[in-house]
């Protein structure tokens, strides 16, 4: 599974303060500990509060890149946020992320056919969330066709079916499974799957149990990338053993050693 | 709208490491030349899709005494040699081209002449100043006796970079300490299983074993004598390393004469199978045969006996890499 870590997000009380104070240790810190524990790529959002977010993505990637050269997930809504983190992290980063609007598909597909990056595409359509998968892998084929337009091919796109709170929505997580099975015979080659996990346990009292067995059941409907916190270990232990029981790792007696020895 | 057709191009995340094989006196050894193994970017003979990786290759096998019983077409090239390891090596080298020279103790077996490790260190010293290619040395498979034997040997070669065969899932510590303490290759060996391949791999390096020093090995089977088992499990592990498996990506040895000349196809004289044509050629056909099927696996270092079986595969090898 592509690991995306999520800890270098400003909505963190500790990233928000060390992009205000300009303290770079903290973000250092934090990208070590991710790369350490296996992320694949570190997603990286300004938060809400940066003055200047322009100014803050900057200021991310080049703090991350004196310790890490892990691909970056550019994480903004807003498109000269977007544009300088690409530029700033030359070349190893991800968009994340367009929706399939036209108006941001318009925008994002081609900056991901400028940088040759791949782009994380969210099936919301001008209409919101779809409620079901149907809705959902439906938008995902727009979202395909403007990729071809673009010139994007299919297996750069990353199809993400918005997992919402099982808490507020409980039916929502089923019909993220189906997506993710939908989603890989919409094309040959398939577009890739991810979800933004952690929010699936907003509000919900055993977080981490709700995360790690809904990744793993994810994991078993063919999903290919999560954005998620690598720093827990029982959610990573999870993870790759997920990945052993699918047959994508060689089995050993200490496989949870030897994924981590290949990771990070 | 017009467009060219263009062949499709597998990417792969990782590939095979290189590892060097023996040291010049200014690398620490007094090889006369090294040979580097492995470095595959992609599958076997797909030059067109990245790096090949170092062409395969072939060390000749020599053993510390003559074998009770072989086939006449051995005898006919090695009879002269048979009783002195170093001249036997030194033939390989001279006259067959050998890169490698691979010793195998077989006369320290406690069922066999029980030979001391001050007797083996010896031997091993002999054949390491006979020639100048690096060297593979085998233990004779006792656990109990190898142990002895490489504390004693490995430091006396301290430095060469020799392969130390064979690191097992029940017995690596001693071996894999040796490796450490006098700059040799670990040899890792599992039974035709990948699994226990990884594993032992993985107990291999928490002992401090670098991955640069370290080589794969799978009970090799001969054509005929589970061959296809042996192809797949090597292809499944080079796929693992260009998968990116860290505990998957070594070098791969495969031990070819041994096991074809011990087939009842390579032994049985024409007065048993009078349809099965003339002993020798068959003998030679099945390891040449044994050994290019392998290569298409992936192996990266062919052990052989007969001469003229190592010319064959060259000839293969030099067609499969457009040399």
């Amino acid at each position: 599974m592509i690991v995306i870590g999520e800890r270098i997000n400003g909505m963190f009380v500790d990233v928000r303060g060390a992009i205000q104070s300009q303290d770079p240790e903290p973000i250092r810190d934090l990208a070590r500990r991710q790369q350490a524990a296996g992320a694949d790529y570190l997603d990286v959002n300004v938060g809400p509060a940066a003055d200047d977010p322009v100014v803050a993505m900057q200021w991310l990637v080049a703090t991350i890149r004196e310790v890490s050269d892990l691909p970056l997930a550019i994480d903004t809504t807003r498109q000269a946020v977007m544009r300088a983190g690409l530029e700033a992290a030359g070349g190893k980063a991800m968009i994340n992320s367009t929706t399939g609007e036209k108006k941001k598909l318009d925008v994002l597909m081609p900056m991901a056919a400028e940088f040759g990056v791949p782009i994380i595409a969210l099936t919301i359509s001008e209409q919101g969330v779809p409620r079901d998968a149907n809705g959902r892998a439906e938008v995902a084929l727009n979202i395909l066709a403007a990729a071809l337009e673009h010139g994007v091919m299919p297996d750069s796109i990353l199809i993400d079916a918005v997992i919402l709170p099982v808490s507020a929505q409980q039916e929502n997580p089923g019909h993220v499974l189906e997506t993710i099975r939908q989603t890989k015979m919409l094309s040959d080659p398939a577009p890739k799957t991810v979800i933004g996990l952690s929010n699936v346990s907003q509000n919900a009292l055993y977080r981490e149990l709700i995360n790690r067995t809904c990744l793993t059941m994810a994991l078993g409907a063919g999903l290919d990338a999560a954005i998620v916190d690598c720093l827990d270990d029982e959610l990573m232990d999870a993870m790759i053993t997920a990945e052993l029981l699918l047959n994508h790792q060689v089995y050993s007696a200490d496989y949870l050693k030897a994924y981590r020895a290949s990771h990070g | 709208m017009s467009e060219t057709f263009a062949m499709p191009v597998e990417q792969w995340s990782g590939s095979v490491l290189e590892v060097q094989i023996g040291a010049t006196a200014e690398q620490g050894g007094t090889r006369g030349r090294t040979v580097t193994v492995g470095g595959a970017a992609t599958l076997p003979f797909l030059q067109y899709e990245g790096n090949p990786g170092a062409r395969p290759a072939i060390a000749f096998e020599v053993l510390d005494r003559p074998r009770e019983s072989w086939a006449e077409a051995l005898e006919k090239v090695y009879g002269d040699v048979k009783n002195d390891a170093a001249a036997w090596a030194q033939k390989c080298e001279q006259e067959f081209g050998a890169d490698l020279i691979c010793l195998r103790l077989e006369g320290a077996n406690p069922d066999e002449l029980d030979r001391s490790p001050t007797e083996c260190t010896a031997i091993a010293k002999q054949v390491a100043a006979a020639v100048t290619v690096p060297l593979i040395i085998w233990g004779c498979g006792n656990a109990e006796k190898d142990n002895n034997i490489w504390p004693e040997l490995s430091p006396a070669l301290a430095g060469e970079r020799v392969v130390l065969a064979s690191a097992t899932e029940d017995n690596y510590r001693t071996i894999a300490a040796c490796c450490l303490a006098d700059k040799h290759i670990c040899l890792t060996e599992a039974p035709l299983d990948i699994n226990i391949q990884k594993q032992v791999n993985i107990l291999v390096s928490e002992m401090g074993v670098k991955p640069q020093d370290m080589i794969q090995y799978q009970t090799t089977g001969a054509l005929g004598y589970g061959i296809e088992y042996a192809y797949s499990i090597y292809e499944r592990s080079r796929l693992a390393a260009l998968d990116g498996d860290a505990m998957l990506r070594f070098p791969m040895l495969s031990v070819v004469g041994a096991e074809a000349w011990k087939t009842k196809e390579a032994t049985a004289g024409p007065e048993e199978v009078p349809e099965w044509g003339d002993l020798e050629r068959r003998g030679i056909l099945w390891e040449a045969a044994t050994a290019t099927t392998l290569l298409p696996g992936g192996t990266d270092i062919l052990v052989m006996w007969h001469p003229t079986a190592a010319q064959m595969v060259r000839a293969v090898l030099d067609e499969l890499t457009g040399a």
